[in-house]
Order: structure tokens, then sequence, then C-alpha cells
């Protein structure tokens, strides 16, 4: 860029010179390079506006709103088992997830308690969204740094889960399981020992992805230093879960504080955290996150109490007047509703605080400085689902 | 019946052991440290609920220096930001959908009173944001209220620069003008969309003059609006 008087300009040269990831001294006439809607690396339709200065990306800034569904609204006449529904679609690869903070913010509303046995099937359907969610992740970031192999090894392991899914609420991608004060239905039979064979399965699936994605000499090239967010910057743009935690936040809702009605703290189970803080990070503790959650599933199976799995609730869902806020650590990182009700059929308002949103925030910082290349292993390790950032 | 009588003490328990743990002094404290860091007359309201969350509402002038405070008390990860509109629906039941009364409009609706939730509220619309103390394992939630005739307050992207994309947001929904904000641009909607979607008195069109399938879902069962489902 050339000398200029525009005062816009100007001020927005001297911010540039202040960060020094981007060299002035050497900058030629930029050019402005558009990534999406429809690119295979953004997982939908987000697009992404990046000023390049030769190879070096100056500016990125991601345009979201390509699919954004106006669930805010509509939860608005929309009645609460309905809404369940509705977010289901919020981030479709963990779809149980999404259910289960707004069902317990309801509960909480109504002072509803679900049952013992529906508290342990929520948390392994949880767990098993969660796993549904990394697995594909660990497939298709490997996709789009040019590892094949390991995409496909994730979608054939990703089907154990998903039929385990099925088996139970008869929706491979969409249950629609949780209700307010328990589940749709009971376990079917032979449920447990198959999940504890899927979960065997899981368990080699990571162990193959060890050496596939994570072992792999060109991917920690790829990934090893790149995109670091350091933890001030992560904790100020609200990046959760792993992200975080691969910031060296040991933070995690399961653990800090679960909301009554998941049962985490029945198990033993470890939060892992990665000091570095970059795409390699970010991978390797959603890979272990994945084992973690199969060991989880484990230990759920073998406690899981009898009874029923559904308290006793008015036919016609009318929540009391009141307001509450539940978050829990979905596959993307923190989720929450904030529920108002005004004692009526549809919730007043409904604020929903999805993961990718934040997430997904933070790469107009992160990118600033990065190669082109490297803005796909950023993109990819922050990992979004489109549904969850426009909701 | 056994299903039942088992379901009805899992349900009354909780309040019973709640009663006697009215006072949650960590939220308190909490509360007493942001009113000594603010001010007295910064901080108009709040509500605790024991064990859950604490509502804390600042003045419209206090907002920017709540964030600042809170984060110096250690409230680092910012969690969201967004607004209320607590103007009631103007456009009569919210159920129901024109196509759906066959014929006859909706009944014109008398204005209702505009009631605002936990830590009172003055105004039509309200602030509502979120932060998250991870050391302390709890989190804030602030209100303010701001005048329908000024709807403006300063920004938090200073303090949290996570909020820049939700003041984007509440901006384009609301109509809320965050002073100081670096680029308050649309978000999701088309740069020339006109309107605020999340105002109470914009219409939700699709659902106007479409019937609703699900209609029959939340129709009222007979014996009145509180039937107790299989209670007797």
């Amino acid at each position: 860029m050339t000398a200029t008087s525009d005062p816009t300009q100007l001020s927005e040269l001297a911010a540039r010179a202040t960060d020094n990831r981007v060299n002035l001294d050497f900058e030629t006439e930029g050019m402005t390079l558009n990534m999406g809607p429809q690119h295979p690396a953004t997982h939908g339709t987000l697009r992404i506006v990046a000023r390049l200065d030769g190879e070096q990306v100056v500016s990125a800034e991601p345009i979201p709103g390509y699919m954004h569904r106006g669930y805010e609204k509509l939860t608005e006449v929309r009645s609460y088992p309905q809404i369940n529904t509705l977010v289901n679609r919020i981030d479709w690869l963990g779809s149980f997830a999404n259910e289960v903070p707004f069902i317990l913010a309801a509960e909480r509303l109504m002072g509803v308690e679900a049952p013992p046995r529906a508290q342990w099937i929520r948390t392994i359907l949880f767990e098993l969204s969660r796993i549904a969610n990394i697995s594909l992740f660990l497939g298709d970031y490997g996709l789009q740094l040019g590892g094949m192999t390991a995409g496909f090894y994730a979608f054939r392991d990703r089907e154990h889960v998903l039929n385990q899914i099925e088996a139970a609420t008869g929706g491979r991608f969409h249950p629609n399981y949780d209700r307010i004060g328990g589940l749709k239905d009971d376990l079917p039979k032979g449920w447990i020992a198959n999940t504890h064979n899927a979960m065997d399965k899981i368990l080699a699936f990571c162990d193959e992805m060890d050496d596939l994605l994570i072992g792999n000499e060109i991917f920690q090239s790829r990934t090893r230093g790149i995109g670091v967010i350091p933890a001030d910057i992560a904790l100020s743009y609200g990046l959760s879960g792993a992200n975080l935690r691969a910031s060296g936040v040991d933070w995690d809702l399961r653990r800090d504080s679960c909301p009554p009605g998941l049962v985490y703290d029945q198990v033993d189970w470890k939060v892992w955290t990665h000091p570095d803080g970059d795409c390699f990070g970010r991978t390797w503790v959603r890979f272990q996150e994945t084992r973690e959650a199969a060991l989880i599933v484990k230990q759920l199976l073998d406690t899981i109490p009898s009874g029923p799995v559904m308290a006793k609730v008015p036919r016609i869902i009318k929540v009391p007047e009141g307001e509450a806020y539940v978050e829990t650590e979905n596959p993307l990182g923190a989720m929450g509703y904030y529920i108002v009700s005004k004692g009526d059929l549809v919730p007043f308002r409904v604020k929903i605080r999805s993961a990718s949103f934040n997430n997904i925030s933070v790469v107009p910082w992160v990118a600033r400085g990065a190669y082109v290349p490297d803005l796909i292993s950023i993109l990819g390790s922050l990992y979004f689902i489109l549904g969850d950032i426009d909701r | 019946m056994s299903q039942l009588s088992s379901a009805d003490t899992t349900t009354e328990t909780p309040a019973e052991d709640e009663a006697p743990v009215e006072v949650d002094e960590r939220r308190q404290a909490v509360l007493d440290e942001l009113t000594r860091r603010l001010g007295a007359d910064a901080v108009v309201g709040s509500h605790i609920e024991p064990g859950y969350d604490l509502w804390v509402r600042v003045t419209r002038e206090a907002w920017p220096e709540a964030a600042v405070a809170a984060k110096a008390m250690g409230y680092t990860f910012f969690d969201f930001l967004s607004a209320i509109d607590w103007l009631p629906s103007p456009f009569g039941r919210d159920m129901d959908a024109q196509e759906d009364l066959l014929g006859d409009p909706a009944p014109a609706k008398e204005p209702q009173p505009i009631v605002q939730g936990h830590a009172g509220g003055e105004t039509r619309f309200q602030l509502l944001a979120r932060l998250y103390s991870i050391s302390a394992g709890m989190g804030v939630l602030f209100k303010a209220d701001l005048p329908d005739d000024d709807l403006s307050v300063g920004t938090w992207s200073e303090t949290f620069l996570g909020a820049n994309w939700h003041e984007r947001e509440t901006h384009e929904m609301f109509g809320i003008t965050f002073v100081g904000h670096p680029n308050l641009i649309k978000l999701y909607l088309p740069t020339d969309f006109q309107g605020y979607p999340l105002r109470k008195d914009f219409p939700l069109l699709a659902r106007r003059v479409r019937p609703w399938p699900g209609i029959v879902d939340v129709e009222p069962m007979p014996g009145g609006d509180d039937s107790e489902g299989d209670g007797e």
C-alpha cells in the first residue's frame, strides 16, 4: 500500500503496524480472496473475505448468516416440546446434546427433576453425541489437510455410534428424545451390550486415529505452531470447549458447574488440556476427549439404575413465570439457553448461546498474519458447525 | 401407579432441601464486591437464586464499567450479550395464525403492561449479558435498562473482544446502538434489511399467514388450563 492521507486508511495502517505479525515494510498492493459460501472447508455456508498481501493474510472477516433460521424468533411462537425439535438442528452432528441444556433450563423453571435412570441415559446419549460429532471432526480435519485415509475410518466408525443413537431414539441425526421430566422411551432390549461393543470399536478407532492422524508427520507440520491463541485472548472472545482447553485453560462445564440432571459426578474421568493453543493442540484435546467420552459411556452403562424414565409432569407443558440460564459442555463448547417464561405455553424469549458463534468470532484475530493454506488449518481446527453459528 | 408415586418424591425433594439454604453467601459476596466497585448508585437491582445464578441490574451509564469491574474480579470468560424486549406481543394470542381463525381476524389485544423479570426494570428494552469466572466456577448475569427514546449504550467490545459480534447481532435484531463499537454493521441480515426482527412488534409473517399444522398439539385439554395430566 502506498502513502495515503485518507484518515481511515491511516488509522488502519497504524492499527496494522502495531500488530507485529504483519510486516508493513514489505507490504505490497493487496488482493482480496473470497472463500465460500460454498467452500469445502467451511462445513456449509460460511463465507470468509480475506485481504492478502502475497501469501499472507492481512485481515480475514467471516460473514455468517447464509443459513440463519431465526430460531430465537421462532421459539416465541412454538411450545416447549416443539422447540425441542428446533434446537436439534443447531449443531446437527451432536443433536441430542442441543436438547439437553434447553430441557434442563425448562425443568429448572418447572421445578421438575428427571428420574435417575433418565439422567443416566441422558448423560450416555450426551457423550455418544460428542463421539459422533468429534469423530467426524477427526476424519474431516484430516481430509481438509490432505490426509484422505483418516476420513474413511472416521465415517466408518461413526456409524457404530449413530446406530446406537438410532436404536435408542429412532433418529440418527435428530433424535428429539429428551422430554421435560425425562425421556421419550426407555432403552430397547440389548442396547447396553451393543453400546459396550460400539464403545470398544470407538476405542480401537481412537488408536487408529492416533497412528493415522495425530502421529502423522505431515499433519503435525501443518498444525504445530499454527494459529496460536493465548489463553487470555481465548477467554476474552468466549472460546469454549476444546478450543479453550487447548490454550491451557483447565475448564470443563461437565466437571466445574454441571447442572443437575447430568451425572458426571458419578464417573471417574479426566479433563484434557494442552499448553500450546495451536491447531495441533485443539485437535489433540478433541482426540483425547473422544476416548474419554467412550470410557465415560462404558462406566455409565455399568452403573445405570433401573426405574422409570419419566417424572410426573402435566400433559400440557406450561412453564411457570421466571428466568433461567443453563449451560452445558457440548461437543463444540459451552452451549446455553436463557429462557424467559411468562407462564405461557410458549417461552417469552429464548437466548441461544451457541459455542461456534463465539469460537468463530476469533477468526479475524487469529488469521491475521497467517498464510493462506494455514487459514484452512485454523478454520478446521476451530471446528464450527454452520447451524451452530447461524442458529 | 408405583411409577407416579416414585416420581413424586423426586420432584419434591429438591425444594425441601433448598428451603433452609436461602442465603447464597458466595453470590452475595460477589454482589457486594460489584456494588463496592461500581458505587451503590450504579447497581439498581439484583436477584440471587441460591445455588444457581446471580442477576445484577446496573444503570446504563455504568454498563461499560460493569464489564471492567467484573473482569478485574476474575470474571474473564465472556459468555454472551443480548437484549430482551419486554413488550407483550401485540399480535393476539401468539398461537393464532390468521387462517386458523376461519375468516374472523384475530381480536385486537388490549395493551398489556410491561412486566420485567429478575432484578426488576423500568424500560421496554433491557440488555442481558453473562460473564463467567473460571476460578470461582460461577457466572453473573448483567442487565441494564435502556430508555425507548435513546437506545444506546457504551460498548463492551474493548473489555471483551468477543462482545464485538454479540453487539452487532443485538444491534441488528433490536436496534440498540453500542457507542464506541469499532464495526457496528449487520452480521446476519442483508445490508438493506428494514426493521428489527427480535422486537416483539416485528411480526413473524410466515407464522401469521400460514395455518399451523401443530395447532392440534397445544389445544387445551378438557378440564381447564391447569389439567395435571394423569394425576387423577
